[in-house]
């Protein structure tokens, strides 16, 4: 056991996979031999070699198309883009091509990509650096889509994400890569589906995923000393989503919250509350309410940006709502 | 070339224009719905290409992609007629088990990867597929057939830059037929001659004709020696026409019923034939029975395969999407 960095887990995984399977590759910015903007792939370039570690030019939706091209003959590609910002570009090669090559072929090809991503604001990084579109992904059939929280789902993650068929797009953020905790020596997996309860309570269920997890379980934290036992609910995968986890949680608290960094509309929250509606609406005991992010562009300025984010605070404050203490 | 694969080839073209003349009746039946590409006029550039490529070894093969108008590459390439045809008629027994249709025919059992609608998309895919079989150190290489209106796609630029920058086995074939749907290339195009837009990426390229299929061989086979020797990708360029429509939806009103028959004169079933005729290797008659025979097993077997093919079930609507099959250990479920 030892207490690792989220961006350290990753470079591990990426490490034991490249040595268990040469048909591993990594590809993406400035990974190779800069070490890649976030450390995932520091050194590997050196001890795996350009053909395996590939240095890509800023050609995003053409390398993540050479990567799907190459994982239908059997290679298992793990694409770095830098920012989710720049996977705009590689849609029409995720969309159109990835989340639907399985399906087009009646189910004689797939494509085992891995993509890899940081999806959230950090500071003060502006309009177009600081896109959070998880719930464009999710939105796509074909796709699987999962949100490590820490350093143990970042690395065990990526594992499956590496050996699982299909192709799976990874959600991390920027404000997250430093983040630690204790993993196991020992070489592990995590599952890239269900959702977690990271912290159990029986008044109030907090749903988030990603970054806003750590919001939800700083608010359990403050609803604590008041004397409230918040539950909190890690998705851990947005595609698909584990409606079982979130109905068993609401059925013991009778109350939810969902917090999101995103902007609301057409978006995780909505999803939730919608299924929520489907499968224990009959068990809340109090209208459902969302955290997220303002319907803007990310804003420059420090004050704007963090009124436009939702904090710990705006978790907390949502919480003592849904139990009608304000 | 010997005589027998001249009169084989010969027969292949015919096939190829017999099968898309049926799949255009079919559509007019309503048996075929959604968009029809059809390939006449076009084939001698798949039917000779590929007959230089590596074929015949199933998952062995080259590896061919390309984009909507992909019935006959996927005929040549080695997918059975009889499947094809079925998935134009949406049947379960169809190369995408029906899920696919006209313009996605998938037959991986022989490297076919694939048919793809978005102009431009399969250029990274078929570096990809190169870059597979380089890593995996075998002779395969990819071979990807698209149109002169795809170049004016990023993907072109970005695609070409990378192929060259990684050295990688892939062929590029652009079918210049003139025109993307209704829009000819003068007008939207800078540079005309497609092979010349490659030099910024200083990769190996040339341009022929198209409706010759001798001439496509010859031109096929140095360009196929190149990549498989490993000196890098090579773009080859065909100047070709479309005989019909863009899809079925097309009243061919940005083109004059002069050019047409201009390029008529230059069918290359027409251009094959009469030089084999010349040669005295076959004669008018034989080439009658060869289409009475081609008609037949259209009809008898192929139609008749399609008609009688189930339907996909509307239980199996969700089956496809994800793998099937996966292992928990990878998916789960999460033990809490
Ligand atoms: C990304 C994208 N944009 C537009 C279209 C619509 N479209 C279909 S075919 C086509 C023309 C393509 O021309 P070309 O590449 O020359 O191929 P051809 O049809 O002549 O074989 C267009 C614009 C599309 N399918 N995909
Ligand atoms: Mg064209």
């Amino acid at each position: 056991m030892a207490e690792i960095a989220y961006w350290e887990a990753i470079r591990r995984a990426h490490d034991e996979e490249m040595a268990n399977d040469r048909m591993v590759i990594a590809m993406g910015e400035d990974i190779g031999v800069a070490g890649g903007t976030y450390k995932a792939t520091l050194g590997l370039y050196d001890k795996y070699g350009e053909e395996r570690v590939i240095d890509t030019p800023i050609s995003e939706n053409s390398y993540t198309g050479i990567g799907i091209g190459a994982s239908m003959v059997g290679m298992r590609p793990i694409i770095e883009i830098m920012s989710i910002n720049f996977a705009l570009l590689a849609l029409d090669t995720l969309v159109n091509a990835a989340a639907k090559i399985r399906y087009m072929s009646g189910g004689r090809a797939q494509c085992p990509i891995v993509m890899r991503t940081p999806g959230g604001t950090a500071h003060q990084l502006a309009a177009q650096h600081s896109a959070r579109l998880a719930r464009m992904f999710m939105s796509t059939s074909g796709l699987r889509v999962v949100t490590p929280r820490g350093p143990i789902d970042a690395y065990g993650m990526l594992k499956s994400a590496v050996r699982c068929n299909d192709p799976v797009i990874i959600i991390e953020h920027e404000q997250m890569y430093n983040l630690k905790e204790e993993v196991p020596d020992e070489e592990f997996f995590r599952p890239l589906e269900g959702a977690e309860i990271v912290r159990e309570g029986s008044d109030i269920t907090l749903v988030g995923y990603n970054f806003s997890v750590h919001l939800c379980l700083e608010a359990a934290k403050r609803l604590e000393a008041d004397g409230i036992n918040a539950e909190v609910l890690d998705l851990r995968s947005l595609k698909p989503l584990d409606r079982e986890t979130i109905r068993k949680s609401v059925e013991k608290t009778h109350r939810v919250l969902i917090a999101e960094e995103d902007e609301a509309p057409v978006g995780v929250g909505a999803e939730i509350m919608a299924l929520i509606n489907e499968d224990c609406f009959f068990a809340l005991d109090a209208q459902p309410v969302r955290i997220h992010a303002a319907d803007v562009p990310v804003p420059y300025n420090a004050r704007l940006e963090k009124a436009a984010i939702p904090s710990a605070e705006d978790v907390y404050q949502g919480a003592l709502k849904v139990m009608g203490k304000i | 070339m010997n005589d027998a694969d001249k009169k084989r080839l010969l027969k292949e073209m015919i096939f190829f224009r017999r099968f898309e003349d049926r799949t255009f009746e079919a559509y007019m039946e309503r048996k075929i719905g959604g968009f029809l590409h059809l390939y006449s006029g076009q084939e001698a550039v798949a039917t000779g290409v590929l007959e230089k490529a590596m074929l015949g070894k199933g998952t062995d093969n080259d590896y061919v992609i390309t984009g909507y108008r992909d019935h006959v590459h996927a005929l040549k390439a080695g997918a059975p007629a009889r499947e094809v045809m079925a998935e134009l008629y949406g049947k379960e027994t169809g190369s995408s088990r029906g899920r696919g249709g006209s313009m996605h025919i998938f037959d991986p059992s022989v490297n076919f990867m694939g048919g793809y609608a978005l102009v431009g998309q399969p250029f990274p895919l078929a570096a990809g597929l190169a870059m597979g079989c380089k890593h995996k150190g075998s002779k395969q290489i990819a071979i990807c057939f698209l149109g002169d209106g795809a170049n004016n796609q990023g993907t072109f630029h970005e695609t070409m830059n990378m192929a060259k920058v990684w050295n990688l086995p892939v062929l590029f074939v652009c079918e210049n037929n003139g025109y993307a749907i209704g829009t000819h290339i003068d007008r939207s195009t800078a540079v005309k001659d497609q092979y010349k837009r490659v030099c910024a990426y200083d990769m190996e390229a040339s341009q022929h004709d198209g409706m010759d299929i001798e001439t496509v061989m010859e031109a096929a086979e140095k360009a196929i020696d190149f990549v498989r020797s490993g000196k890098g990708p090579y773009f080859i360029e065909f100047m070709t026409y479309r005989f019909r429509g863009h899809s079925m939806s097309d009243a061919k009103g940005y083109r004059t019923r002069e050019e047409e028959l201009e390029w008529e004169k230059r069918d290359p079933i027409k251009i094959f034939s009469k030089r084999l005729i010349e040669q005295g290797l076959i004669t008018e008659d034989d080439i009658k029975a060869m289409e009475k025979d081609i008609d037949d097993e259209i009809e008898n077997d192929i139609i008749k395969f399609s008609e009688e093919s189930p339907e996909p079930k509307v239980e199996d609507l969700h089956k496809y999407v994800l793998d099937d099959d996966p292992d928990p250990r990878w998916i789960g479920p999460l033990q809490q």
